[in-house]
């Protein structure tokens, strides 16, 4: 923390972390949109340190910057003020490294391609060769439990699925670090919970680091080993809760005393930062 | 229960068994216009028939006669359907196509000029749009004279670029073709532009994301993004190219092509032949219309974006 004292200019890419299990270190960050209205603080002062292996989510009302943040990880949006690092790097550096998967809140399927096309398409970009991107695909493919649905476009495929595709081409990228906006929050609440445990399993199994954002508070604690709760206007952290339930864990976990002490804490969070507004 | 309440009000009107389908409404309108024509027809040559009554001193001609001749005239100001319909009919499948007044001869002189122009025209829109696409600098300078160009009619431009093209040694096809391009480049420019910016912001995030290159970004998203939009601008140009082939007939001296049998005409009070040649072309730019529809159908089917 005492390193970042002079870091008030913007800088990318301050004193490169020594800690290799650090994967996302972020300090005194700030971003402001300048719009018509004035200026809007997505983000204010944001200190965050996620390590190797966790599952973050952030969790906010709408309007909180919690996308928003998931975007500056990404380098879809740069911020205004603080240091960010990604893999000891900056998120420019990590992003042309392609050191990341990102999905987003539509599953954002290209309607002309097939499944199997559509996870190609970061691998045609990245330059695999063909046998390579086939072997990938088949095999992350089936990590979803898609096999079989190579062939069907996209629109043959219900919005389950559809998602599922789309964390397979994430996947397929083989990235450390899976970044993931609100990728069910279009889904009922049956599919939903099945691709929860589905995505648990899926993390168990390739031991990566999510960064997933949500607004949803059972989503959010039966995945997570780290909460963030984040309140609006301007955006900022409001509690961080470190979740003691075990890794392995399964739906049931949402019964046990432990999973609704956390779901409570984090319910007053969000109660909490929401009074902040009217 | 359903098919109760509806049997009534299902005979309650005689047309709705005629009206359902495709056929039905084709037919209706095409009558409907043929019938509009053949009205028109003796309305607007009744006064000139008249006229030759009186000189003939006969009074008493019975309305069936006035009629019958109204629409027999050799140049009548409006001729009736049947006229045209023989006019066409004795110059296309009865004259030899090497012939002078062949009208398939000229359809095809028109035709080769259209697909040249068009062809140009098509190309340059999709270069003229994927440079306003991709820069700044080019959206806002060439831009406003993609729009001006379109506001200087055609007419009036037509002969000075034939006759521009002339003078540096340039003529027969390509003048003609150069007319069509320059009324086929806009809706393609216009159209492609849409369609390259078409893809949806997520898209093109993903892209940002996979750290793709703009040529990659351009040849895997934007393009086949714009590709309906391709075909619907190429329909307009098509059409657009047709009418430009025939513009720049006109100051040629009206040797050959559709625009010379309109121009012919008019000098000789051939009306039938003018409005033969007017049908010619509207058949011409349906067919071509219709294959760039045939061509759309395939492409899409082929991308997996027809449902």
């Amino acid at each position: 923390m005492t390193a970042v004292a002079s870091a008030k200019d913007v800088t990318m890419v301050d004193a490169k972390s020594d800690d290799p299990s650090r994967v996302i270190d972020i300090d005194k960050l700030s971003l402001t949109f300048e719009t018509n209205d004035g200026p809007v603080h997505a983000l204010s002062d944001i200190d965050l340190k996620i390590e190797k292996g966790d599952f973050v989510s952030f969790i906010g009302p709408s309007g909180c910057g919690k996308t928003t943040l998931l975007r500056v990880i990404a380098d879809l949006e740069q911020p205004t003020e603080g240091s960010i690092t990604v893999n000891g790097v900056s998120p420019e550096e990590a992003r042309l490294n392609r050191a990341y998967g990102y999905v987003f809140q539509a599953a954002a399927l290209y309607p002309w391609r097939t499944i199997a096309k559509n996870i190609a398409l970061p691998l045609e970009i990245m330059g695999l060769s063909r046998a390579e991107q086939k072997s990938r695909i088949e095999k992350n493919l089936d990590l979803v439990n898609l096999t079989g649905f190579e062939k069907k476009y996209p629109w043959q495929l219900s919005g389950g699925m559809q998602q599922r595709a789309s964390i397979a081409r994430a996947l397929a990228v083989e990235p450390d670090l899976l970044l993931m906006d609100e990728p069910f929050g279009a889904l009922d609440e049956i599919v939903r919970d099945h691709l929860n445990e589905q995505l648990l399993q899926l993390w168990a199994k390739t031991n990566k680091t999510v960064v997933f954002v949500t607004h949803s508070i059972p989503e959010a604690v039966f995945l997570s080993t780290k909460i963030v709760v984040l309140c609006p206007r301007p955006g900022r952290i409001y509690d961080v809760i470190e979740s003691d339930l075990p890794r392995d864990r399964n739906l049931d976990v949402r019964e046990s005393p432990e999973f609704l002490k956390i779901a409570h804490r984090v319910r007053e969070g969000l109660k909490a930062g929401h009074s902040y507004e009217d | 229960m359903t098919e109760t309440a509806l049997a009534p009000s299902r005979s309650l009107n005689p047309f709705s068994g005629l009206m359902s389908g495709t056929v039905g409404p084709v037919i209706v309108v095409v009558l409907a216009i043929i019938a509009i024509w053949y009205i028109a027809a003796v309305a607007l040559n009744a006064r000139f028939q008249q006229d030759i009554y009186e000189r003939a001193d006969r009074t008493d001609v019975p309305v069936s006669e006035l009629i019958a001749d109204t629409l027999a005239q050799e140049r009548p100001v409006l001729p009736s359907p049947h006229q045209v319909l023989v006019e066409i009919w004795q110059t296309t499948v009865e004259k030899k196509i090497t012939s002078k007044r062949s009208l398939v001869y000229h359809a095809s002189v028109t035709l080769s000029s259209t697909l040249l122009g068009f062809f140009i025209g098509t190309l340059l829109g999709i270069l003229l749009a994927i440079g306003i696409v991709h820069s700044r600098v080019l959206e806002k300078s060439l831009m406003p004279w993609v729009i001006s160009s379109q506001t200087i009619p055609i007419l009036a431009i037509a002969p000075m670029i034939i006759v521009v093209l002339n003078a540096i040694g340039i003529s027969g096809l390509l003048p003609k073709a150069m007319i069509s391009t320059y009324l086929s480049f806009f809706p393609v420019t216009v159209g492609m532009v849409k369609g390259l910016r078409s893809p949806e912001l997520i898209h093109m995030d993903l892209m940002h994301t996979y750290s793709a290159t703009r040529v990659q970004a351009f040849w895997k998203l934007r393009l086949p993004y714009a590709v309906p939009y391709l075909f619907t601008s190429m329909k307009i140009g098509m059409a657009a190219s047709l009418v430009g082939a025939i513009i720049g007939e006109l100051p040629t001296g009206a040797v050959e092509g559709l625009g010379a049998r309109l121009l012919t005409g008019s000098y000789y009070g051939q009306t039938v032949q003018i409005w033969s040649a007017l049908i010619m072309a509207a058949l011409l730019a349906g067919t071509l219309v219709a294959l760039i529809g045939v061509l759309e159908k395939i492409t899409l089917n082929r991308m997996g974006m027809a449902r």
